[in-house]
């Protein structure tokens, strides 16, 4: 050595690991996702609630146009109107649901399969069915009108009976989730100590399943409260938030007051999304590892009652939806019952006719396609990248907001954000493409936790193995992850192709002429008189979904069958 | 001695050099030095948080150090990826990829090396060889036992042939019977491929029957760095004399050059005692070094005791002495031969020795047994 050694200093310097290729890869991609979300979710919100600040010539007024919004009573009734028929939905759906799910998880009752498949059919309907299917049924023409005593569908009533159908089966299937593992031991001690069954029913199942039943509350809670398709279609004179965006917007071109509306309907969502994450962050795992799987046993009495409840209510969803299908097949309600194919030529109702349709289908086909590589990738990203803890931050942030943002606030910000006439990303402006973005990003936090879930099950350790074999994280993840994960990528794209395929509220500010969606059409042709129409097309969704589902299940087994032998042992 | 590759004033293989790690405001690591030599086997001993994984990850690069530097053959590694180092890694959940076949797992890293199909082949099964499973190269990990996961693992883990071979508690995941095995065939391995490596453990008896040399450490620090025999023997702190089998702790006082007074007995020790009279320290002993055989009230450190419980464990008994007719505060192991000679049972009043050369003297800080 020609220098003298460097004294020892107390404190070293830091050290900084050398990036790798693959660190460098995965942080560009985190960027990426960060950048998209940007240009997808978070500008577009800015743009929105800067405008609800802003007069019609573009100047900024301060709080001006909300003291107009809580001035004027026409307005504000709405907030409400909206605030009631969502308590009213929760507090209706969710008992129902939760003695469906009891009955499908800790009885003995029999047709348990038919019963689950039954209850799940809405999810793959436009929320529209059950509203187009209560006015044949309560209508001014409907044939059980006379049950009404007088009173008219048209209104909170029509608008609390649509929600429940159609949020039954997400409720149900988070409660079927919170109900499904409970430790056998728990009830046979209290058994031995001599409780009965009503206080095992409160001390026991319930607390077991607290967290699904808040966790389901919430979630009725927000899709009603955000649902437009409803209260356009049945609502008549009562008016509610979802549909006072689409008058402000639509009918009298007051993008101020519009954007007004949005920000009031995103705070009941903000709220309900963040009181829920705050008490799932408290949930703890009740199960341990060591928990004995509860085995229901036969009760006859309790089995036959809940199974009577689960006809009534099956029966009951299968009405809606048989009534639906009946009237798309009718000739002329209610004078001229026989039946036909004439509804469906929906050429003659509406310009689009089967365009629409169509729309409908390329739209959930590259949404699906697209949608689960975005979530995949970007899941991956921010669950194996390694360091760069602020850029992963952030982008876990971006991934839930999607899930508090109606769908209607998104596609207005979309208006605003890219019909700007300074937005470089205009073009995309009245296209598919911004129609299959709007719809991914409105979709995205479900599946990005269904992906995270899935990479979370994997051994952690595999990026390390990777690197100790000098093998690129892209090989790991082509031959490892990805098969691996293979089947919940299938329920993501699943997912994305019905909610593309069955969603109004997103879309309706966002369609052109050329890109008209199906379940738009539904809404103009009732507008227009055709509600045979409107109906024929909301079961065209409903075969369309359903084909697209039962493949899906079809397809899973076959792959479990070849590509994931390996699971068996 | 086992000192296997250790070559007498040989450089060290792997040099770590002040290395510390920090989490937030809780250092995992405080100021680690250490070498390990070309051809060692070591193990990393302690309790769960002493820092032996963050060490390692460290080593592997998995986890970067805060600072420090760490040189492995002559080259300093302290800022690489670990794609850029050059080691072999085990886990304790084997880490498998379920969806590839036994031969895939352990061809993983050959495939991307670009070698010809052939060559993988004949290196794959060589491996599976050396491990032991020559026939599982077509099931896939989930049709295999926990022990063949590891060895799988383990072949991978070699495939390229790494100079350093990482094993973060490989036999923890197993029941009690292929962890003794596979014990023995790990040690076989190393010694005839005689790759360097280093193993993370908080089983002592694993530490005790691998090791060439043991790295015991607590709360981030090393505590002591020696072969089983002297961690064993001479343990370097009470802490070490505690993890490290069992050890009977007496508190007491310095009166002298090699005397300690304990409660109203003053006792004899050999070694040097550091701190000076009147000062606490603890003593040491482990049960077997206790004697009982032909021990006279003028044999150095003669105790009279009552024996308080005798515990039957096969080949020897553990047995509680009470000193003074007070709470039992010694626990000695006598070989079976020595209490049916001597009739020990409950109750019965004897003498023992605390051989002096067996003592060990531990300064005692508040903390301390």
């Amino acid at each position: 050595m020609t220098t003298a050694a460097a004294p020892v200093v107390a404190s070293l310097p830091v050290a900084r690991r050398r990036l790798d290729r693959d660190d460098v890869l995965m942080r560009l991609g985190i960027c990426l996702l960060i950048g998209w979300m940007l240009v997808t979710l978070l500008l577009p919100l800015w743009v929105l609630l800067s405008k609800s600040f802003q007069n019609q010539n573009g100047d900024f007024v301060g709080l001006q146009n909300y003291l107009h919004y809580f001035s004027t009573p026409a307005l504000f009734e709405s907030v409400w109107n909206s605030l009631f028929v969502a308590v009213l939905s929760t507090a209706i759906v969710l008992p129902l649901a939760f003695v469906y799910a009891y009955a499908l998880q800790r009885s003995c009752m029999r047709w348990k399969g038919l019963f689950q498949a039954l209850a799940l059919i809405p999810i793959l309907a436009p929320s529209l069915l059950p509203a187009i299917s209560f006015i044949y049924l309560f209508g001014n023409q409907g044939f059980l009108k006379a049950l009404l005593f007088g009173g008219s569908i048209y209104g909170a009533g029509g608008i609390v009976l649509s929600q429940v159908f159609y949020c039954f089966p997400h409720a149900l299937m988070i409660l079927v989730a919170a109900l499904a593992m409970a430790d056998a031991r728990l009830y046979e001690a209290a058994d031995a100590l001599g409780a009965s069954k009503t206080r095992v029913f409160f001390t026991v199942t319930l607390p077991g399943a607290k967290y699904g039943v808040i966790s389901a509350g919430f979630v009725i809670f927000t899709l009603v409260i955000t649902d437009f398709g409803i209260a356009k279609v049945i609502g008549g004179r009562f008016n509610v938030l979802a549909t006072d965006i689409f008058k402000q917007v639509i009918g009298q071109q007051n993008f101020e007051m519009g954007a007004v509306v949005g920000f009031i309907l995103l705070i009941p969502a903000v709220v309900a999304f963040t009181a829920d994450r705050i008490t799932q962050r408290r949930q703890v795992a009740l199960l341990s590892a060591r928990a004995v799987p509860l085995q229901p046993r036969p009760a006859p009495r309790r089995d036959w009652g809940l199974f009577a409840f689960c006809a009534v209510v099956g029966g009951l969803i299968f009405g809606v939806l048989a009534m639906a299908a009946w009237a798309s097949f009718v000739t002329r309600w209610p004078y001229n019952l026989s039946l036909t194919l004439g509804n469906y030529a929906f050429g003659e109702f509406d310009s689009n006719g089967w365009g629409a349709y169509w729309n409908s289908v390329v739209l959930a086909s590259w949404t699906a396609v697209i949608g689960s590589l975005v979530v995949f990738v970007g899941a991956y990203l921010l669950e194996k990248t390694r360091g760069f803890a602020w850029g992963r931050g952030i982008a876990q942030f971006m991934a839930m907001l999607p899930m508090a943002v109606p769908g209607l606030v998104l596609g207005l910000a979309y208006i605003f954000f890219f019909n700007a006439r300074s937005n470089p990303l205009g073009f995309i402006y009245a296209t598919m493409i911004i129609l299959v973005v709007n719809s991914i990003t409105h979709f995205y936090t479900v599946c990005h936790l269904t992906a995270t879930t899935a990479l979370k099950q994997l051994d952690p350790e595999f990026e390390a193995v990777s690197a100790s074999l000098k093998v690129s994280l892209l090989r790991t993840m082509a031959r490892v992850t990805f098969p691996v994960c293979l089947p919940a990528v299938l329920d993501v794209s699943i997912y994305l192709f019905v909610n593309a395929m069955t969603t109004v509220s997103a879309v309706i500010f966002l369609y052109s002429t050329d890109t008209k969606l199906a379940a738009v059409s539904i809404i103009n042709m009732d507008e227009a008189g055709f509600t045979a129409a409107a109906a024929a097309m909301a079961m065209a969704i409903v075969a369309m979904s359903a084909a697209v589902k039962i493949t899906h299940v079809l397809l899973t087994r076959r792959l479990e069958r070849t590509t994931q032998a390996w699971r068996r042992r | 001695m086992k000192h296997a590759g250790v070559k007498a004033g040989a450089a060290p293989y792997l040099r770590i050099e002040r290395l510390t790690k920090q989490f937030g405001a809780f250092t995992a690591l405080k100021d680690i030095s250490l070498e390990i030599f070309e051809g060692e086997f070591v193990c990393f001993l302690g309790p769960s948080g002493c820092g032996k994984t963050t060490l390692l990850r460290a080593i592997a690069g998995l986890d970067i150090q805060t600072s420090g530097r760490i040189f492995q053959a002559d080259r300093e590694i302290s800022n690489l990826p670990a794609s850029k180092r050059d080691f072999g890694i085990v886990f304790q959940s084997y880490a498998l990829f379920p969806n590839l076949t036994v031969a895939a797992n352990v061809a993983y890293g050959l495939v991307s090396r670009g070698l010809p199909k052939v060559e993988i082949a004949t290196r794959v099964s060589e491996l599976l060889q050396l491990v032991g499973l020559p026939d599982a190269g077509r099931k896939y990990p989930a049709q295999l036992s926990g022990g063949q996961q590891q060895r799988v693992a383990l072949a991978r883990a070699l495939a390229l042939s790494p100079g350093l071979l990482l094993l973060d508690e490989p036999l923890s995941a197993l029941d009690a019977r292929v962890r003794a095995y596979l014990r023995v065939e790990i040690r076989r391995l190393h010694q005839r491929i005689g790759v360097t490596t280093i193993m993370v453990t908080h089983d002592q008896e694993e530490a005790l029957t691998m090791a060439d040399r043991i790295v015991v450490m607590n709360h981030g620090v090393i505590e002591q760095v020696g072969t089983p025999t002297e961690v064993y023997r001479r343990p370097a702190s009470a802490f070490v004399a505690d993890f490290v089998g069992t050890t009977n702790f007496l508190p007491g006082v310095v009166l002298g050059p090699g005397v300690v007074r304990c409660g109203s007995v003053d006792l004899a020790c050999d070694v040097d005692i550091q701190p000076g009279p009147g000062s606490d320290v603890t003593l040491a002993i482990r049960p077997e070094d206790i004697v009982v055989r032909n021990v006279a009230a003028a044999h150095p450190n003669a105790l009279p005791v009552r024996v308080a419980d005798v515990e039957f464990l096969g080949s020897f008994c553990r047995v509680g002495l009470a000193l003074d007719g007070g709470e039992p505060s010694l626990v000695a192991d006598f070989s079976i031969n020595v209490v049916r000679d001597l009739a020990i049972d409950e109750g019965k009043q004897m003498l023992v020795a605390l051989p002096p050369e067996r003592l060990r003297v531990f300064p005692r800080a508040p903390q301390t047994p």
